[in-house]
This record gives C-alpha cells, structure tokens and sequence, in this order.
C-alpha cells in the first residue's frame, strides 16, 4: 500500500489527483443536492406535527453531519503532516478547515432557523447547540493560528497540531455538555433499520448527505489545489501549468 | 557524559527550580493575576446587584471563570522569555527529552499562578456568600482544576510563542478547551452546595488531569519545536 502512496507525496501527482477526482465529487455535490432539495422542499410529505417548517431538516442535518465530518478528516490529515511529514496533508489541513467551519456555520444558522419555531427561542444552551458552537471555535482557532504564521510551513504543522489537540478534546466536550445540559433531539437516523424516520423523508435526506458530501469534498479539492500551487509558485512544472516560460 | 551524572527528576526539579526563582524575582508576575481575580470578582456584584442569594447562585460559576482568566494572563510569558533568551534551544538540544522540561516548566506555572488562587479561594468564596458546605468543592475543584488549566493552556502557549502578537490568539486557542473543566468544576460546586455527593465530577476532573499530565507535554514539546524549528 505504501509503494502505491508514496507518490502522492509530491505535489504534482496530488494536483493532478485533485484533478481527477474533481469531477465525481462535483458530480455528486450538483446532482445530489438540486435532486435532495428538491425532492426534500417540494415532494416529500410534510410531518404530522412540525408541518413544513420540519423541511430544514434537509440543510440542517447533512451541514451538521459534515461540520464534524469536515473537521475529523482534517485531524487525520494533521495526522498523516506530522507522522509522515508530508507536506500536501498540512495543506489538506487548510483547505479543509474553512469548509467545516462554513458547514458548521451553516448548521448553526439552521438550526437557529429552526429552533425559533419548535422550541420559541433562537438559542438555548444545549448540549448539541454548545458543541457545535465550540467546534466552530475550534475550526477558527486552527485558521487564524495558520494565518498568524510568517512562515506557512511552521503555520501549517501548528495548525495540525492544534487540529490533533482538539479532536482529543472533541469528544470531551461533547459528553461534558450532553450530561450538563440537554434539549436538542437525539439522533433519529444513525440506527438504520429501527429508523425513527419515515422513508419518504429518509431517502431525500440521504440524498441531501450524500450531495453536501460531495460539496465538501469539491470544494475542499478546489481549495487544495490553489494551496498546492500556492505551496509550488517557483517550481517549474507549476510555471509550464501558467503558461510561463 | 552529561546525561550520566544526571537524572531525569534532577532535570526536572533544575527546571522547576529556576523557573520559580525566577518569578518570586519578579513579584509583579505573581501578584498581578492574583488581583485580577480579585477585581473581576469585585466586578461581578457591581455589575448584577449584590443580592446574597443570587450571588451564592453564581458564585461557582464566576469564580472559575474569573480563574480561567486569571490563569490566561500568565499563559503568554510561560515560554516567551525563554524563547527570546534562547534558553528554549538548549534545552531542546539537551540529551533530555523536552516534554521533561516542558512538565516542570508547566508545573512552575501552576505554583506561581494556580496555587496561589487555591489558597485565596475561600476569601473569594466569603465575598461571594458561597454557603459554607460548597467551599471544600471549590477548593478541591480548584487543586484539581488549576494545574489542568496550565497543562492545556501550555499547549496553546507553546503553538504561539514565535508569534510576534499571540496574545489574543493565545486566549482564542485555549479558551474553547477549558470548556469541559469549567462546566465539571462548576456542576461539582453546584452540586455540594446542595449537599449532595460530588465525588463523580472530581473523578472525571482527576481523570483528564492524568491524562493531560501524560499527554500535553508531549504535544507541547511538538508545538514548541514547530516555533523553533
């Protein structure tokens, strides 16, 4: 396994890996988010209870999923930086952590959208609500700490590092806040075949995951691939990609 | 040869010992976190009446947080005045493993700052009408908690010590990971002021104490060698 990624390591196989994956993800984020949404906002029924205002559902729970899936792949690619010292990980690092911060950002908003009229207010402080808001402080801890580096490449192992420090703490503060106070919903989805959602919501949901997904990923591979060539400006082959000399 | 007349606890304790000396050389360092506890305790009565009832209501809840940021105010000079005298680079050139200095250099941080707030809490406690069966909690919330605010406050200390203005990135880096701390110390003090048993929070506070005392240093000494390099 090792032999077949080794070559990843350098930057010009990783951009024209990026390069190639590009497409599916885009894909995948097009496709499964017009078909989610549309499906989801105009055709699936509405619930018995919530009536229509339920229908955030369909942005709430995939930016909630990937705000955290976002930042769990950015604490193994601050991983891979600091084991492996492979460079392209730090800058996996980078580009990620302002997607997880804009999902998360999402699903706050979402969720306050939501909140205000299910449970009467924009904001509690439960448990769901509070570590989302700190995995947000996580995520703009981890930018602003790689844009107060001169030096990128010291910018980009700090910011692994920090990554790595919080998804230790992650789960911490996850429970800390679950047992200290609680009102948002459990999870209805994860238990797949006692799933306490029906299927004419459920599929149009998966849908909607699958397409934010792809959204992170193509955006994420947008944003790797400018850093990679940020990273890369003097080496030749970046020079013969802009057209120079 | 160096290694062999030395052990690693006179390593240690060499650390330690300099770092506290040099401190009790500069007394501000030590007295004016203190203050700052005290005059934002102050604050908290004049800014929302000073009825005993709600005071006693939140007094756990101010009194942490006001060590919280009693405890940020000395987190930036933790390793700034070593890294400027280089004194940071010797001793990650000695034959010693850094995180070793990294623990005593941490441990002096809570003598010098930690400590001293434990042993003033219960006059903070009497001006914060804290009932009198919470003030135990407290202070052992306090012993605990203290030096596991300077331990993970190191590792945000270590990322920004290159940093010409780490100050207020310090504080955003550290500031979200105290969270689990303030929200166990507090519900611990909550919970004896109803004389109830707490012994489950300060077990869960002993419990991330062992294990940030294995594993921050070593993701300080990381942090450091990234300002270094």
């Amino acid at each position: 396994m090792w032999k077949w990624l080794h070559p990843y390591a350098k930057a010009e196989r990783a951009y024209q890996l990026c390069n190639t994956l590009l497409p599916y993800f885009a894909v995948i984020a097009v496709l499964g988010i017009l078909v989610g949404w549309v499906w989801g906002l105009a055709f699936a029924p509405a619930d018995y209870q919530q009536k229509d205002s339920y229908r955030i559902i369909f942005i709430h729970v995939p930016s909630a999923i990937w705000s955290m899936g976002a930042y769990s792949s950015m604490a193994i690619a601050g991983l891979v930086a600091l084991v492996w010292q492979i460079r392209n990980a730090q800058l996996a690092v980078i580009a990620i952590a302002p997607v997880g911060a804009a999902m998360t950002v999402i699903a706050l908003l979402t969720g306050a959208a939501w909140g205000k009229p299910m449970w009467g207010a924009w904001w509690v402080w439960d448990a769901r609500l509070t570590s989302e808001l700190i995995l947000l402080f996580l995520y703009l801890g981890v930018i602003s700490l790689y844009h107060a580096f001169e030096d990128k490449r010291a910018g980009g192992k700090a910011a692994s590092i920090l990554a790595l420090v919080g998804v230790v703490n992650l789960p911490i503060i996850h429970f800390s806040v679950e047992w200290w106070n609680t009102l948002h919903q459990g999870a209805t989805i994860t238990k797949f075949d006692t799933s306490a959602i029906d299927s004419s919501m459920f599929w149009p949901l998966m849908i909607n995951i699958l397409g934010f997904a792809g959204f992170l990923g193509a955006v994420t591979l947008i944003r790797l691939k400018t850093e990679i060539l940020k990273s890369e400006q003097h080496r030749p082959w970046v020079k013969a990609l802009a057209g120079g000399k | 040869m160096i290694a062999q007349n030395h052990s690693y606890w006179r390593v240690w304790a060499s650390v330690y010992k300099k770092d506290v000396r040099l401190a009790f050389r500069q007394r501000s360092d030590i007295i004016n976190p203190l203050l700052f506890f005290l005059i934002v305790i102050t604050l908290f009565p004049l800014g929302i009446g000073p009825e005993p009832n709600l005071l006693a209501r939140m007094a756990p809840g101010i009194i942490w947080v006001a060590a919280l940021l009693a405890t940020m105010l000395g987190l930036d000079k933790m390793f700034r005045d070593d890294y400027l005298d280089g004194t940071l680079e010797q001793l990650m050139l000695s034959p010693f493993p850094l995180s070793l200095s990294v623990s005593a250099k941490v441990a002096a941080h809570w003598t010098v700052t930690g400590l001293p707030m434990v042993i003033l809490a219960p006059l903070f406690a009497l001006l914060m009408n804290l009932q009198s069966q919470a003030l135990s909690a407290m202070m052992l919330t306090l012993l605990i908690g203290t030096p596991l605010l300077s331990l993970i406050g190191a590792i945000g200390a270590g990322l920004t010590v290159g940093l010409q203005k780490g100050g207020v990135l310090l504080s955003l880096l550290v500031l979200p990971l105290y969270i689990p701390v303030l929200i166990f110390a507090t519900s611990a003090i909550d919970t004896a002021s109803m004389s109830l048993a707490y012994g489950g929070q300060l077990a869960i506070l002993g419990a991330f104490l062992a294990v940030a005392i294995v594993l921050a240093p070593i993701a300080v000494s990381s942090a450091l060698k990234v300002s270094i390099n």
